[in-house]
C-alpha cells in the first residue's frame, strides 16, 4: 500500500549507465588487484586442484573458489569448492 | 640528469601520442631540453603527429644497434626550440628492444635532456614494458570508459612492480592520470563516469583533463601538436596539465558543459 505521503519523497536516483559502469568496474579492480597481490601459484594452484576435482565429480571451473587472506602474521588459504546436486555423482 | 616519463595506458586508441607530443611541447616551450621517443615499433605514428614524418632518417632501433648515432637519429622540431624526437622503426620487430639497448641509449639522452618523455604502444607486451621500465615517473592516459579504465589499473599494478624503480626496491612508480575525451555534457547525463568516479575507481592523483574536442583532429591532420592551438580547449587544457607536471598549481577546468545563454537558448544554435 502506497501512503499519501510517499507521493512526496523525491524518487529513487535513475539506474544510470555511468553509475553501472563504475559499479562493475569497482567489483572487477578490486578481484583483479586481489588477484594481482597473490602470490603468481594461485592460478596454477586452482587449475590443477579442479582437475583432480574433476576426476572423482563433475565440477565447472567456478565451482572453486580460492583466496589469501592475511590475519595479523600468518596467511589463510581458503578453498571452497561447491558441489550442486546434480554433480555429484559422474 | 634527464627526468623520464612513460606515457602509458593499457588500451590503445585512448590518446597516448597526442598526449607526449602535446607533454613534449609543452615542456619544450616552457625552455626545458626535451626529447620524445617512440616505443611503438612496427607501429610508428609520433612522427605523423609532430609533423616530421618526411624528415625521418634513422630511427630507435638502428641506435640500438649502432648502425646510426643519436645525433644522426634525433629530429630537431621546426617548430618549437629544445625540442627533439626520435622515431620508432617501422619495419624491425619489438626483440629489437632489449633492456641493455633501451637502457644505453636513454643513458647518453639523459647527459643532454631535461626531460625524455617515453611513447608507448598499447598493450603489455615488450614495448610498453620497455617503455616503462627505466621511467622516473608515468602519466597514465584514460578514456572516462570501463575497458580504458580497466586497462588502467593492470598497467598501474605493472607500473607498480615491473619497472627498474619497483624492481630497486623503490616501491611502485609515481604515477599520474591524465583523463582525455572527456564530455561534461554527457556526464552530466549520466551516460559518462565523472573525474570523481575514475579518481575514486584507480586512487590515483589527476594531473589533467582534457575534454573531447574537434580541435585534437584537427591538430593530427595537421602533423601539429595540439598544445599549439592556443584558442582550443584541448591545448589549453594540456597547457594547464604541463603546468601542473611542472608542480605549478591550477585550477581543473572544463569539467563543466557549457551553459548556453538565453540568446542561445532562443535561437538554440
Amino acid at each position: 500500500m502506497k501512503g499519501i505521503f510517499d507521493y512526496f519523497r523525491s524518487p529513487p536516483p535513475p539506474q544510470t549507465s555511468a553509475r553501472m559502469a563504475k559499479e562493475r568496474l569497482q567489483v572487477i579492480v578490486a578481484r583483479e588487484r586481489g588477484h594481482r597481490a597473490g602470490p603468481d601459484y594461485l592460478p596454477a594452484l586452482h587449475r590443477e586442484l579442479l582437475e583432480v576435482i574433476r576426476k572423482y565429480v563433475r565440477v565447472n571451473d567456478e565451482s572453486v573458489q580460492m583466496t589469501l587472506e592475511n590475519q595479523g602474521d600468518c596467511e589463510i588459504l581458503e578453498v571452497n569448492i561447491t558441489l550442486s546436486e546434480s554433480e555429484r555423482q559422474l | 640528469m634527464a627526468r623520464i616519463v612513460v606515457i602509458t595506458s593499457g588500451k590503445g586508441g585512448v590518446g597516448k601520442t597526442t598526449t607526449s607530443a602535446a607533454m613534449a611541447t609543452g615542456l619544450a616551450l616552457e625552455g626545458h631540453k626535451t626529447a620524445v621517443i617512440d616505443f611503438d615499433v612496427g607501429l610508428r605514428n609520433l612522427d605523423l603527429i609532430m609533423g616530421c614524418e618526411r624528415r625521418v632518417v634513422y630511427d630507435f632501433v638502428n641506435v640500438i644497434n649502432g648502425d646510426a648515432s643519436l645525433r644522426q637519429a634525433l629530429i630537431k622540431d621546426k617548430r618549437t626550440e629544445n625540442l627533439f624526437i626520435l622515431p620508432a622503426s617501422q619495419t624491425r620487430d619489438k626483440d629489437a628492444l632489449t633492456e641493455e639497448g633501451v637502457g644505453q641509449v636513454l643513458d647518453e639522452l639523459s647527459q643532454e635532456f631535461d626531460y625524455i618523455l617515453c611513447d608507448s604502444p598499447a598493450g603489455i607486451e615488450r614495448g610498453a614494458l620497455m617503455a616503462a621500465y627505466f621511467a622516473d615517473e608515468a602519466v597514465v592516459v584514460t578514456n572516462p570508459e570501463v575497458s580504458s579504465v580497466r586497462d588502467s589499473d593492470r598497467m598501474l599494478g605493472i607500473l607498480a612492480s615491473k619497472t627498474r624503480k619497483a624492481e630497486q626496491g623503490e616501491g611502485p612508480l609515481p604515477s599520474r592520470l591524465l583523463l582525455t575525451r572527456y564530455a561534461p555534457e554527457r556526464v552530466d547525463k549520466g551516460e559518462m563516469l565523472s573525474v570523481e568516479d575514475v579518481v575514486e575507481i584507480l586512487s590515483i592523483e589527476m594531473l589533467g583533463v582534457v575534454p573531447e574536442s574537434q580541435s585534437v583532429l584537427n591538430a593530427s591532420n595537421a602533423g601539429m601538436p595540439v598544445i599549439l592551438d592556443k584558442e582550443s580547449d584541448a591545448g589549453q587544457a594540456y597547457s594547464d596539465a604541463v603546468a601542473r607536471f611542472l608542480g605549478e598549481e591550477r585550477p581543473h577546468r572544463f569539467l563543466t558543459a557549457q551553459k548556453k545563454g538565453i540568446l542561445g537558448r532562443l535561437f538554440k544554435g
